[in-house]
């Protein structure tokens, strides 16, 4: 199969589209008429779906950027060539759409650009706001031989092409510290945040997860558009990344126990709350279960072993985003009397993010040379 | 901390030297950890308070003209009317239309003041100004500062952008956000600093007629506070009405304290501080509220980037050329 019998108006591409015209006119609609009007957002819960699923969540869904990036121009990892440039390609959604959904989130959308002009070191917004600009302006860059390509501009090519290392480097760098930056968010609020989540360590925790996130999602889209192609599977490329999986998950275990140990203790995660049972959901879904799956030999060269083992860590880190964001909070929150649950129009703004970023990369799959299809 | 602000200003100055245009104005403000010697603040006396409510109207009014905390082109007084019943205004919340708020804790019968056994206490609730605050420490755009000289903590509506981290940072939930307008604004106690300059203070002890809130030198408070807690149940003391060094006083008997002034230590320190008979876990005060520095959680974390930056920059490139390199043996 190659890019031209890759049908773009299916079934699937027009529910996206009605998904994606229903979200822009909630988020049109929220621009006009406010937050209160268009979100279940109050003084409580001054944070919610947005934040926590788009902004933390997409962030740490596009994690591949690097860790393939990295592996492929920095490591030189030859072998996980074939998938750098989808990995880099879901990165650069990823992060769009994240930076969308902050500027819909914050009041006053239209000075979205404030704070790259008034600095104000001492916040870790601040820093979060620097990193998604340089990043996203980095991914396009990483993404941009493709354009190059299609357009058959050789000498912009090449050129790219050859400082690759160099701004492969560049997003490294800026990942560590945006996805560990968005963990120390919370590290401001330690009353209000669960201490079964935080710990002066939620930085690193953040940032392993998104690493390990990051390996289950690129090997994940890699099996699914090897059977929407009907290719055969790289299963070299498969495998290490399981390993890896196994490796980076095992290290983020340890930190994750050691800490409810040395903090606030086992029986704190099992006392049959809602806040120790969605941790507990969090930890045997996202981690537990796919660290024993992974383990056995059977089950990690095995293509439907590893395909169950992506979707359990992508369910899992990003319940566990959801968790940092809205639920650590339930019990403090809960004392000052207000409930949250994100409004109909947030679902319908996340879902058109989603959508967006599904049929974007579709569309490049199809006029780009993303999954080198042709050769 | 192994790298002081001055440190890391300098060596993310140098790295970014590229990206600062000449029209750009970094608002490097370092925070504080110290008093300033001239700040202001209120001590809140919760034995003397008689729930009037007095302090609640009254900040509504004199926030509400132009330079005030409430103030709005299309708004006379922020009332925070009650739809069910539209011919009062008491709010028993603080709203981004009502900054300051009185809120009354009963237990039992509650017919003995400021006691714990069917008792109750009135509070007065609102922006604490903390001598390190955490909601200025997280504001990306420097919206919300601390004065050098009062210790004020005051908001500037034209730059927030409204992330409302600072709403997540506040240890004491102060802040409140206008979700019902299309162009929403931050509000808080900001100590009526607009009426500084015609030698006024703030409007709720101003209008306190007992002497429950009085204004004045932090330093003065906390000796006046610590005053009180010495004094002997049931003796007679001339307190200080509106300001802490007022010649007006209020002949009382004094009653029972719990030996606690609110704000001394709490989150680092506080510019608002509470006397009151019951302890302040009964009136909502949080009882795990630390006594860290809350900015200094987060400096922790910022204090390494630089180190980072260099290190994955380095290590990064030794990297690539090792592993270039070693390709290139095993290919030849």
């Amino acid at each position: 199969m190659n890019q031209k019998d890759i049908k773009l108006f299916t079934p699937f591409t027009v529910v996206l589209l009605v998904i994606m015209v229903v979200g822009g006119l909630a988020a049109i609609y929220r621009v006009f008429f406010g937050l209160g009007v268009s979100t279940n957002l109050n003084d409580t819960w001054p944070w919610g779906l947005w934040i926590t699923f788009d902004v933390l969540g997409g962030v740490a869904l596009a994690a591949g950027g690097f860790v393939i990036g990295g592996a492929v121009y920095i490591l030189n990892w030859k072998k996980y060539e074939p998938i750098v440039r989808p990995a880099i390609l879901n990165a650069f959604f990823g992060y769009a759409l994240a930076a969308t959904s902050i500027t819909l989130d914050i009041g006053v959308p239209w000075r979205i650009w404030h704070p790259l002009v008034m600095w104000q070191v001492n916040s870790i917004m601040f820093i979060v706001a620097i990193h998604v600009v340089l990043y996203t302006t980095t991914l396009a860059t990483e993404s941009s031989p493709l354009i190059f390509e299609k357009l058959k501009m050789r000498k912009a090519f090449h050129f790219v092409e050859g400082i690759m290392p160099g701004i492969a480097l560049f997003g490294v760098l800026l990942s560590l510290l945006h996805q560990s930056s968005l963990g120390a968010v919370f590290l401001i609020a330690p009353e209000k945040v669960s201490p079964l989540w935080y710990s002066s360590k939620l930085p690193y925790m953040f940032l392993v997860s998104a690493v390990m996130l990051a390996l289950s999602m690129v090997s994940f889209e890699t099996i699914l558009s090897s059977r929407v192609f009907k290719h055969k599977p790289p299963m070299d490329i498969l495998l290490g990344m399981a390993r890896g999986s196994l490796i980076v998950g095992g290290l983020y275990l340890i930190l994750k126990v050691w800490d409810l140990i040395t903090g606030p203790g086992i029986g704190r995660a099992v006392n049959g709350s809602l806040t120790s049972n969605m941790y507990l959901l969090e930890m045997i879904l996202g981690i537990i279960l796919p660290l024993i799956l992974l383990s056995m030999k059977n089950v990690r060269t095995q293509l439907n072993g590893i395909f169950t083992v992506n979707i359990l860590v992508i369910m899992g880190t990003v319940l566990n985003r959801l968790n940092v964001g809205i639920i650590s909070m339930a019990e403090y929150n809960g004392r000052m009397g207000y409930d949250y649950f994100p409004s109909l129009m947030e679902f319908l703004v996340t879902m058109a993010m989603v959508a967006f970023a599904i049929l974007g990369f579709k569309i490049s799959v199809k006029y780009l040379n993303v999954l080198r299809l042709e050769h | 901390m192994s790298m002081n602000r001055r440190d890391f200003l300098k060596t993310a100055a140098a790295g970014s030297g590229a990206l600062l245009a000449s029209t750009v104005t970094p608002a490097f403000a370092s925070m504080p950890k110290e008093l300033p010697p001239q700040a202001v603040g209120i001590l809140y006396d919760a034995t003397l308070c008689i729930g009037c409510k007095s302090c609640v109207v009254n900040c509504k009014t004199y926030n509400s003209v132009s330079g005030g905390a409430l103030y709005l082109k299309d708004r006379t007084v922020s009332y925070d009317v009650n739809p069910a019943e539209p011919y009062w205004d008491a709010a028993n919340e603080l709203s981004s239309k009502t900054l300051n708020v009185i809120k009354v804790n009963k237990t039992g019968t509650a017919v003995n003041k400021d006691s714990v056994e069917n008792g109750y206490s009135f509070i007065k609730q609102h922006c604490l100004h903390c001598i390190s605050p955490a909601c200025a420490s997280v504001c990306p755009v420097g919206a919300l500062s601390k004065s050098p000289v009062t210790g004020v903590v005051t908001y500037d509506k034209d730059k927030c952008f409204g992330c409302r981290y600072c709403m997540i940072a506040c240890p004491f939930n102060i802040p409140r956000y206008e979700y019902e307008r299309a162009i929403p604004q931050v509000r808080k106690c900001q100590l009526c600093h607009h009426r500084f300059e015609e030698g006024k203070y703030s409007a709720c002890c101003e209008f306190c007629p007992t002497g429950a809130s009085i204004f004045g030198k932090v330093l003065d408070l906390r000796k006046e506070a610590q005053k009180r807690l010495t004094l002997k149940t049931g003796d007679d003391y001339d307190f200080p009405v509106q300001t802490v060094d007022s010649k007006e006083k209020s002949r009382r008997t004094v009653s029972k304290y719990i030996n606690h002034v609110y704000g001394l230590k709490e989150a680092g320190g506080t510019q608002y501080l509470l006397l009151a008979g019951v302890p302040f876990e009964m009136l909502g005060f949080n009882k795990n509220i630390s006594e860290d520095v809350l900015p200094d959680l987060t400096w922790a974390y910022i204090a390494k980037i630089p180190a980072v930056i260099a290190a994955v920059l380095i290590g990064g490139t030794a990297t690539w050329a090792i592993t270039r390199k070693r390709n290139k043996d095993r290919e030849g």
